[in-house]
């Protein structure tokens, strides 16, 4: 059934207890200003650090003085490498089972690498201090390009691995099965290949990274608050790290100014907060600066790509794919460990094909090292970019609506669930019925007409379609683990007395709503009003283990889990019910926040009087223990399929080559909607930093490896003059085996939205300019490129 | 070195011994129970910081402590007056235009300052006002209309949130 937000069920009336449109509980406090984000936080007696970063991107170093650093009144300490070594902290595991230099000792391998960390009484006097600290350095020759990375002639990179011989940094990983994808393209009617990049970009939340690490040498205990998107996990890496025991580290959150992805991976100046405070005994600080943000924290994508596909009979048949992934200096790629890339391999999209195969290598170059999911689910937005080109240069070449090709070529409803030839199990999905979705609300046809009455005016106009398919919500134990931790989630629900909840989790949010989102339900199925469910994250110490927010897995995963805690109080519930009405659990049935009797429904009791009732001296059932409350750890099945049709219709100003984005249509499918109001902001942001991707955000570097994208001035992000009134419509597949029949959406629009843009860019120069494609970002340099049929600029 | 510096901020005279560069975003959050003015750019680029001087929307990351001496500051913490919300704060509450709320007290104080000068723009006004921010959250659809919905709601003060 077709349904736009307007007539969702749970749709815009506010519904005070359970699913539906509510207004957000964090606010109360964000608009006050009264958040409390890390750097709002002032521990008696805390020190301030500063990291000196490295100006080459390859370069052996001789020395460093850090005398005159030493000698400046406020200073109270200067780490480098050497002083690590005795810590034990010179190097520290990244994410990918690949170490990383904390402080780099022998040599610097990326521009913006840390040298060394000065502990001073204030920010800016620990700033000043980094210019007193001399570093003698021999530069060398950089690897800035990936497909050059593995030449005989590259400079080796990781000299410091034992047996590492040549800048490979994993071998080539594959799915599919390329003997029956070759058999596809020999039968095939058409064949299209194309070249493609996935350009560096950055995730840049605007509140940048940083800790404040607390070391009390008496009692041994670490307090670190930090703005991460996966504390526990977090503090099972500083336990190994650090060698302290992992029950004396505490990890608080607090309010975190968005991470994308950015606040996953470890970095190096958390190991020098820790190791400053273990050095000084005193709380140090280190917030890095919005340079150090772009320059050293974790990237995302840098893939390039060579795509092939096929059809035959009019349908898409096949799908041929080999890439470089091109990780920086160290691997510190976020995936599952057996997944080198990722998600990458569900790169066959939303389409029932014959056979595919997918080859991944990564190199190492002398780049910052990265490789996060910029919302995104484990380069599924890598994946799902590579297939919609493919298909949009196929209906290009077929001579086909981009629309009709997609529609004759969709996996069908009844095909559900559906094995893709690369291994995934697809759980649910319509995609015909939400791409007409998207059609009807752009108007499509129309658009068509508009375009050719403007192209017969010379105006270029262009309109864009994507669609795609993610896996979210990592994920079954069997299957996923990062650095050998299962990827599940637990959540611990607490009801005192006078009917009030507490419910823990492990995942964390980072402006995503948990706090509501989590709240309702509990409230959809206990019954108890979400002001009166207090929601807790992102303190070690007070939530249960889980590996945290990112990949779109808080709703899939941690929301699975609190589904489950709430029912298993309510079971409970229903045996304190039971003795409380003098019969059996099982004449009992459950409305909303109340047990009643079968047959009598005057006859009941309401969740509070159960808890008060679970507290009391009153008699309780046989063997039950008291209070109401139960934990669990939530193990998911299999990934959830979100899915989703994105149009997007561009205006290209022919004199100038910038691209104007005038209309944006999403129609997302996400399941079952807890709050359409947090659904509708999620998209939002996501087709907006997918503009930003498509047309202006890129990490580039010049042959000697400068970063050439280091601030805000030259990393450019959309504003609201960038972003047009985006037009969203909402499709309801369930997902089958989620316990809510949710699954996940923070990230699809970022996965969607670059594909949709490029087309629409391509579409309003193919006719006219013969243009087929254009690497991202869309800039006004690189498309007049394209429009006069020269080499675009490098990414 | 270091001189007296006394910045009126909110309706309070705040004096400290501060080194003549120091920037006003710093002054202000380094004041007791002043935290909401964030900071986000090195490079003047990203809006987390704007506060209201003499009432027009600065970038308090490029102005230095000193020079706002003599001058009326107000930030995202006199918003609230008698437990009584802007309504501009409303607005972002009820349409949802904030997610982390990093980005949100600048955006705010821009909008205070548009609504001051234009209590009914268009759309096209609201979104070159807080063009000089930056918010990676809401993709600025809920934050133009919550700018919207204070300039139709002018005397909503009920306090909700
Ligand atoms: S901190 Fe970014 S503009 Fe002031
Ligand atoms: S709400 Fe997060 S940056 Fe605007």
């Amino acid at each position: 059934m077709a349904v736009t937000t307007e007539n969702l069920p749970s749709g815009e009336q506010e519904r005070p207890i359970g699913f539906g449109r509510l207004k957000r509980k964090e606010d109360a406090r964000f608009i006050r200003g009264k958040g409390n984000y890390l750097d709002d936080i002032r521990l008696p007696g805390m020190l301030h650090a500063a990291i000196l970063r490295s100006p080459y991107a390859h370069a052996k170093i001789n020395s460093i003085d850090t005398s005159a650093a030493l000698a400046h009144p406020n200073v109270a300490a200067v780490i480098t490498a050497k002083d690590l070594e005795t810590l034990g902290l010179a190097w520290m595991p990244t994410i990918s089972y690949d170490t990383q230099a904390v402080l780099a000792g022998d040599k610097v391998r990326f521009q913006g690498q840390e040298v060394a960390c000065v502990i001073a009484t204030d920010e800016y006097s620990a700033r000043d201090a980094l210019a007193l600290i001399e570093v003698d350095y021999d530069p060398l020759p950089a690897v800035v390009n990936a497909r050059k990375a593995l030449d005989p002639d590259a400079p080796l990179i990781r000299d410091d691995k034992q047996g590492q011989l040549d800048n490979l940094a994993s071998p080539t990983w594959e799915a599919g099965d390329e003997e029956a994808a070759d058999r596809v393209f020999a039968e095939a009617d058409v064949v299209v290949e194309q070249d493609m990049i996935y350009p560096r970009c950055h995730p840049a939340p605007l509140e940048t990274c940083g800790m404040i690490a607390d070391f009390n040498p008496q009692t041994g205990q670490l307090d670190i608050y930090n703005g991460n998107q996966a504390p526990h996990a977090h503090r099972t890496v500083y336990a190994h790290v650090a060698g302290l025991a992992e029950h004396m580290i505490r990890i608080r959150c607090n309010d975190i100014g968005g991470g994308f992805g950015n606040k996953v991976p470890v970095y190096p100046g958390y190991v020098c907060a820790i190791a400053g405070s273990i050095v000084a005994g005193r709380p140090v600080k280190w917030i890095e600066d919005r340079s150090e943000n772009l320059m050293s924290t974790g990237f995302a994508r840098d893939y390039v790509m060579h795509g092939a596909i096929c059809a035959k009979d009019g349908r898409i048949t096949g799908l041929k794919v080999d890439v470089i992934a091109d990780h920086g200096a160290f691997d510190s790629t976020a995936q599952p460990t057996k997944f080198p890339a990722g998600f990458f391999h569900i790169c066959c999209g939303s389409y029932a094909l014959e056979a595919a195969h997918v080859k991944v290598k990564a190199v190492y170059t002398n780049k910052a090292p990265g490789g996060v999911a910029y919302r995104c689910s484990f380069r599924i937005t890598e994946a799902v970019y590579l297939v919609e080109r493919m298909v949009g240069a196929l209906a290009m070449e077929m001579g086909v609506d981009p629309i009709e090709l997609r529609m004759r070529s969709f996996i069908a409803p009844e095909q559900f669930p559906y094995e893709t030839t690369t291994g995934w199990t697809f759980d649910s999905g319509d995609y015909a019925n939400t791409m007409r979705v998207a059609m009807e609300i752009a108007g499509y046809d129309e658009l068509r007409r508009e375009q050719a009455e403007k192209r017969a005016r010379g105006e270029l106009m262009g309109i864009g379609v994507a669609f795609f398919t993610e896996g979210v919500g990592a994920g079954p134990r069997k299957h996923m683990d990062i650095l050998g931790l299962s990827m599940n989630d637990g959540a611990d629900l607490r009801i005192h007395p006078s009917g009030k909840a507490v419910v823990s989790l492990s995942c964390q949010t980072q402006g995503q709503g948990h706090e509501t989102t989590f709240a309702q339900i509990v409230a959809e199925e206990l019954g108890i009003p979400p002001e009166d469910v207090e929601v807790r994250h992102g303190d070690t110490d007070k939530s249960p283990y889980g590996l945290g927010t990112y990949g779109s897995r808080s709703t899939p995963v941690s929301g699975g889990a609190v589904a489950i805690v709430s029912r298993k109080v309510r079971d409970k519930a229903r045996l304190i019910a039971a003795t409380m009405l003098e019969t059996r659990p099982e004449d009992l049935a459950w409305e909303k926040g109340r047990w009643y009797v079968k047959g009598d429904p005057e006859q009941g009791v309401l969740i509070e009087q159960i808890a008060a009732r679970a507290y009391s001296g009153e008699p309780l059932p046989e063997g039950y223990e008291g209070g109401l409350d139960a934990q669990v750890i939530y193990d998911p099945p299999n990934l959830t399929y979100p899915y989703g049709a994105y149009i997007a219709v561009v205006d290209i100003d022919p004199e100038t080559a910038a691209v104007k984005v005038r209309r944006f249509i999403a129609v997302d499918d996400c399941g079952v909607r807890i709050n359409p109001m947090i659904v509708d902001g999620q998209i939002h942001g996501g087709i907006a930093e997918g503009i930003g991707i498509a047309l202006m955000e890129v990490i580039t570097f010049d042959e000697e490896g400068n970063c050439l994208n280091g601030s805000f001035m030259d990393y450019l992000i959309p504003t609201a003059l960038e972003c047009p009134d985006f037009e969203l419509g909402a499709t309801v597949t369930p997902c089958p085996h989620h316990p809510l029949g949710a699954k996940g959406v923070g990230e699809s629009p970022n996965v969607g939205t670059p594909p949709a843009i490029v087309a629409a860019v391509i579409d309003a120069l193919h006719e006219t300019h013969g243009v087929t494609h254009i690497d991202m970002p869309c800039t006004p340099a690189r498309v007049w490129a394209a429009m006069q049929g020269r080499p675009e600029p490098p990414q | 070195m270091s001189v007296q510096i006394t910045v009126n901020i909110n309706g309070e005279d705040v004096t400290r011994e501060e080194e003549p560069r120091k920037l006003l975003v710093h002054f202000i959050r380094e004041t007791p129970g002043l935290t909401g003015t964030h900071w986000g750019c090195d490079t003047s680029n990203c809006g987390a910081c704007v506060v209201l001087m003499d009432g027009k929307p600065v970038k308090s990351c490029t102005v230095l402590a000193a020079m706002a001496q003599g001058h009326q500051i107000r930030t995202v913490e006199s918003l609230e007056r008698d437990g009584r919300l802007d309504p501009v704060q409303q607005g972002f509450h009820e349409l949802h235009a904030l997610q982390c709320g990093f980005c949100t007290p600048g955006m705010m104080m821009t909008a205070r300052a548009l609504l001051d000068a234009n209590p009914d723009p268009s759309e096209a006004e609201i979104r070159t006002a807080i063009s000089g921010g930056i918010c990676r959250c809401t993709g600025y659809k809920n934050i133009v209309a919550a700018i919207r919905w204070a300039a139709e709601h002018p005397a909503t003060v009920e306090q909700e949130a």
